[in-house]
């Protein structure tokens, strides 16, 4: 039996406001312990939340850029649970009228097609503190740190567009794409800024009827993401087949153990007696104030990837790779107006660069290699100064700190020979201390010389120190043994 | 409008209070009427009333998202029952 997967996600982004939703305590992130959790996050008596206007616009940016309904009028609710990182008993969300209504994204994939997702709504919300249950304490305990607390979301909810992997790790990259193109979230995952929550059925082939659906919370990179979301549909498909039924449950997945386990009733408490919140009066937003933020709206993803088509006639595929996250957008535009050659820059941030911050786990705002110093580089292969194996090295050289590409080029002796003439009496050197080779390459098929070449390829470049320009060593090699013939 | 016994011990355990049994058909007497005067003011007919989630004829202020708040965690960690390395302590909240 074949099986269709529906797939809708929630993702949580934490705004990169400078203050808390409620309060005026920094969210600055990686401080002290409760250095930032104020009286308000705390939940002590008789304080009362103001809510951050930056908080409110970060919001109404995002609906815009997804074509949605502003909330003229939205207003927050007390969502009731009991858990030691929320210290107020309640979540602060809003539930009946959300900031951000319906909206669309388009997302691309691999096969160059493209898709609709809509949107179901956008809410703030408030994040919690975290729990620690191993440190510098008493083991019978758990630790709480209430830094985070109080610090701005807003939870994107999709609707169940979308059917397999794929398409959901698209989605969630778009909306990376998007958050951090208005500048409105700063896309770290590593540091939980974007949490995902996914909502995944099976059905039958062709059913109209949806599967019962289970939740696994709290994916904070797009490769456990991928990971849980094949994990699950597999489960599924094996317990119905085996002539069970899914629970409706919520999960949570260890990217380290590859495991996803249910979390357990108690856990869950799934009644959250919703009510208005008394303490927050409705949030009015004017028409004026959203045309203003329309009119200063950042340029986003899919305007970007046309225009690097258009101006540094990027392929599509390029383009879009390129433009889809804001910081990787701003580097290579950087390393192109370093060289001047938008392909080659484009290569090596897309390749070589991208590449090795993965494996490092770096994101590119952290890159040890500078734009300006890439471009220096890009500069180098462009005047094929250096070859592209040199360039590695060189690149390698720039990630370990040793300078710019010129300075390594010029410290390890590497700059690429391109003098026609020096090259041209290399090869005849060569031809000359080899005269067995050329004899044989003389008296070889003529259809299978051509394979004859690479051997003297490798004498040229051993003579040169891998030095020689090797497209000008070809050609100067061609004709030198055409000559002979 | 009458409520369960098992209601009235699930809302107590959701909101964290002890119940004993000795009042909870009281406690049941009482949040029973509470939901007959709901009943009273759902037999109105709103048609037409536009939705309220705020009893006063205000809109949210916003505040400037400007830093105003110090650390003052050794004022607030005093008054904790336990704190350890900057940390409130809790009763272990997994297995």
């Amino acid at each position: 039996m074949s099986w269709d997967t529906v797939i809708g996600l929630e993702i949580h982004v934490q705004l990169a406001t400078k203050t808390k939703i409620f309060s005026g305590a920094s969210t600055a992130y990686g401080a002290e312990p409760n250095t930032q959790a104020c009286a308000i996050d705390l939940a002590m008596p008789g304080t009362l939340p103001v809510l951050n206007k930056q908080a409110v616009n970060y919001a109404i940016m995002f609906g815009l850029a997804v074509d949605a309904e502003i909330g003229q009028v939205s207003a927050f609710e007390r969502k009731n649970y009991f858990y030691p990182d929320s210290p107020k008993g309640y979540q602060t969300t809003q539930l009946e009228r959300p900031i951000v209504g319906r909206g669309n994204v388009e997302i691309q994939l691999a096969d160059g097609s493209t898709k609709n997702v809509r949107i179901h709504h956008a809410h703030l919300e408030e994040d919690a503190g975290k729990s620690l249950h191993e440190g510098n304490f008493n083991s019978n305990f758990s630790g709480i740190d209430l830094n985070r607390a109080g610090t701005p979301l807003i939870e994107i909810v999709s609707e169940p567009d979308m059917c397999n992997a794929e398409e959901a790790v698209a989605f969630a990259r778009k909306i990376h794409g998007i958050v951090t193109s208005l500048g409105i979230c700063d896309g770290e995952m590593s540091q939980g800024s974007m949490r995902f929550d996914v909502n995944v059925s099976v059905k039958p082939s062709g059913s109209e009827t949806l599967g019962i659906r289970t939740e696994t919370k709290n994916l904070n990179s797009y490769k456990f993401m991928e990971e849980a979301i094949k994990r699950e549909v597999e489960r599924q498909i094996d317990v119905i087949e085996d002539g069970g039924t899914i629970a409706q449950e919520t999960r949570l997945y260890n990217g380290d153990t590859k495991v996803a386990r249910s979390m357990r009733s108690k856990e869950e408490a799934n009644d959250y007696r919703y009510f208005p919140c008394p303490d927050l009066l409705p949030v009015v937003v004017s028409d004026e104030e959203v045309a203003e933020l329309r009119r200063n709206l950042p340029e986003l993803p899919d305007a970007r990837q046309a225009r690097f088509v258009e101006q540094y006639s990027l392929s599509d595929y390029d383009a879009a790779i390129l433009s889809s996250d804001a910081a990787m957008a701003k580097y290579f535009e950087a390393v192109t107006s370093a060289c001047n050659n938008a392909k080659l820059a484009a290569n090596w941030t897309m390749g070589e660069l991208s590449a090795r911050l993965n494996n490092e786990d770096l994101s590119i705002a952290n890159s040890p290699v500078s734009a300006a110093q890439l471009g220096g580089l890009v500069t180098r292969i462009a005047d094929n100064s250096i070859s592209g194996k040199m360039a590695k090295e060189v690149f390698d050289g720039i990630w370990a700190g040793e300078g710019s590409a010129d300075e390594i080029i010029e410290a390890r002796g590497l700059k690429q020979v391109s003098d026609s003439g020096a090259l041209e009496q290399m090869v005849a050197d060569v031809l000359t201390a080899n005269q067995a080779m050329v004899d044989d390459y003389i008296n070889t098929d003529e259809a299978k010389r051509k394979k004859k070449l690479g051997g003297f390829m490798g004498k040229i470049m051993q003579a040169s120190k891998g030095q020689a320009n090797p497209q000008q060593v070809n050609q100067i090699l061609a004709q030198k043994l055409n000559e002979l013939l | 409008m009458n409520i369960e016994r098992q209601e009235i011990e699930k809302l107590a355990t959701l909101a964290r209070i002890a119940i004993d049994d000795s009042t909870i058909s009281e406690v049941s007497q009482r949040l029973s009427s509470v939901l007959d005067l709901v009943d009273q003011l759902q037999a109105v007919d709103t048609e037409g009333v536009e939705a309220m989630s705020h009893p006063m004829q205000a809109t949210q202020r916003l505040r400037e998202d400007e830093v105003t708040e110090i650390n003052q965690r050794e004022a607030f960690q005093a008054i904790a029952p336990e704190t350890e390395d900057g940390l409130f302590l809790v009763p272990k909240v997994i297995e």
